[in-house]
């Protein structure tokens, strides 16, 4: 817990703080950054064979081979989210699934079918983007804040 | 009668008549599957939500708890129940199809036993001849509210718990044969600061045990007095946090006397995490495998210490901790 959040505490839950997580079991850090090293690095090498099938055998360059390539991971993730057991994977592999581009479908995905119960209008389309909302927006901020810096640093001169 | 501070004696020892639990298909794959009347093999049961399906498993509960108590659903004067759900529709929905009069309570995962406590209380004092006690909870309707959507691959740490998809109810008589109500202890709202909702058996863990000293000072009495004491669902984190904390406060519980519903329910081997959770988890517990075996005559004397979260999840996001609930009720045979 950060310093901060805990100034905010009494003495008497700060003690509790300590008591219980004395008791807690840790997340696995180590474990989990290993295998999501491996099921990342994983997912990648699929998109770099996938790349090059669309360049050895479609008429792709490299530029170009990186659509095709994430429309049938994306494709893949939303068919394993669908079929319900995506998340089983996630739970072993954890951020090794939900970085890539496959982790980004997913949240679409799971969302989209999880309020297809209240309509397709305000469950599918209001809640589809409820967790990859945050994501597009501070993408999009952040490319901003970037394109901006760039222009100004052209603008001086350029590197 | 009121003993103590917060305890209530129930002088006329309302009577269990009936009691019922429902449960779905992990349930099924559980340690305690023998214990449940109803277990279904599809987390929909044939509805098209999730929350269908939960309003459907308060109603089977109901329906087999006053079946099996031999009376008629008119001759029930109130139903108590609370759920998980936003607005507590579970048991609101339940109430219409039962056409009982009703009372909404809710206490999270503690409904179970406020409801029965009040339930008690009501028919004690014989402001109620029969009355109806129940709660509900289902796993994807209480993730799909709480946390995130049920296919969306976030991995969850080891103190998480994983919600009971069932119900439970009691038919609570003035008269009869069976498990009778003998006190309770509503008790305090406890925050210890906890703000991890990945983490539900370290917060409420101190309800627990403030309530469980308060029902042992009001009423004089000891875990010697008990064949056993189950918290709620604590799971396996919280188990190990109370049963150390009741020891700093110097209330001596054996081991073998203190246990959990959430570590009771699912068997070692099934991926709940910490254990079992949900309004269903104290609920089905109590109301199948406790009575079940108090009947059975293999227990005498319990106190069932249901414990519930009482957060949303708009005060998660708003980052305030987590304040918590526990209600115990005694139960003698």
């Amino acid at each position: 817990m950060s310093s901060k959040k805990r100034k905010k505490l009494t003495p008497t839950q700060q003690e509790y703080q300590d008591f219980a997580h004395a008791r807690e079991p840790q997340r696995p850090l180590l474990k989990n950054c290993l295998r999501a090293f491996l099921v990342g690095g994983f997912i990648c090498t699929i998109g770099q064979g996938l790349m090059w099938f669309f360049m050895t055998y479609f008429n792709f360059d490299e530029k170009t081979a990186g659509n095709p390539t994430v429309a049938v991971l994306v494709f893949t993730s939303i068919l394993f989210t669908s079929l319900g057991f995506y998340d089983h994977i996630a739970q072993w592999a954890g951020a090794g699934t939900a970085v890539p581009v496959t982790g980004f479908a997913n949240t679409i995905a799971s969302a989209a079918l999880e309020h297809k119960s209240e309509g397709y209008v305000l469950g599918v389309g209001g809640n589809m983007f409820k967790l990859a909302g945050p994501v597009i927006v501070y993408g999009v901020f952040s490319a901003f804040v970037v394109a901006i810096v760039k222009v100004i640093i052209e603008m001086l001169g350029g590197l | 009668m009121l003993q103590g501070h917060q305890s209530w004696v129930f002088k006329n020892r309302p009577v269990i008549i009936g009691s019922a639990a429902i449960g779905g298909p992990f349930e099924a794959q559980g340690n305690l599957a023998a214990d449940f009347d109803l277990l279904h093999d599809d987390l929909w049961l044939g509805q098209d939500s999730y929350e269908k399906a939960e309003k459907k498993l308060l109603e089977q509960a109901c329906e087999t708890a006053i079946k099996k108590a031999g009376v008629k659903k008119e001759d029930i004067n109130f139903f108590m129940s609370g759920d998980l759900i936003n607005q507590i529709i579970s048991s609101s929905f339940t109430a219409r199809t039962l056409g009982i009069p009703y009372v909404g309570i809710y206490g999270a995962c503690s409904s179970s036993m406020e409801g029965l406590a009040i339930a008690s209380l009501m028919v004690d004092s014989r402001f109620a001849k029969l009355a109806l006690a129940g709660t509900s909870s289902h796993n994807a309707a209480a993730e799909k509210q709480y946390r995130y959507p049920t296919e969306y691959g976030a991995q969850k740490p080891p103190t998480c718990q994983w919600t009971v998809t069932g119900a439970g109810a009691g038919v609570v008589s003035q008269q009869g044969e069976g498990p009778k109500v003998t006190s309770a202890t509503i008790g305090r709202v406890v925050d210890l600061g906890i703000s991890d909702p990945f983490n539900m058996g370290s917060a409420m863990a101190p309800a627990a045990v403030d309530t469980i000293e308060a029902h042992f000072r009001d009423l004089n009495v000891s875990a010697a007095d008990y064949d056993f004491i189950a918290t709620g669902d604590l799971g396996r984190v919280g188990h190990i946090i109370a049963r150390d904390l009741l020891k700093k406060h110097g209330i001596d519980i054996p081991e073998e006397k203190l246990t959990d519903c959430g570590m009771l329910i699912y068997k070692d081997t099934q991926p709940v995490f910490a254990g079992g959770s949900g309004c269903a988890c104290a609920a089905t517990t109590t109301y199948g495998h406790f009575l079940n075996r108090m009947r059975k005559g293999e227990l005498k004397k319990i106190l069932v210490v249901a414990t519930g979260a009482l957060l949303s999840p708009m005060s998660y996001q708003q980052k305030e901790t987590i304040p918590c609930v526990a209600h115990a009720v005694s139960i003698e045979m």
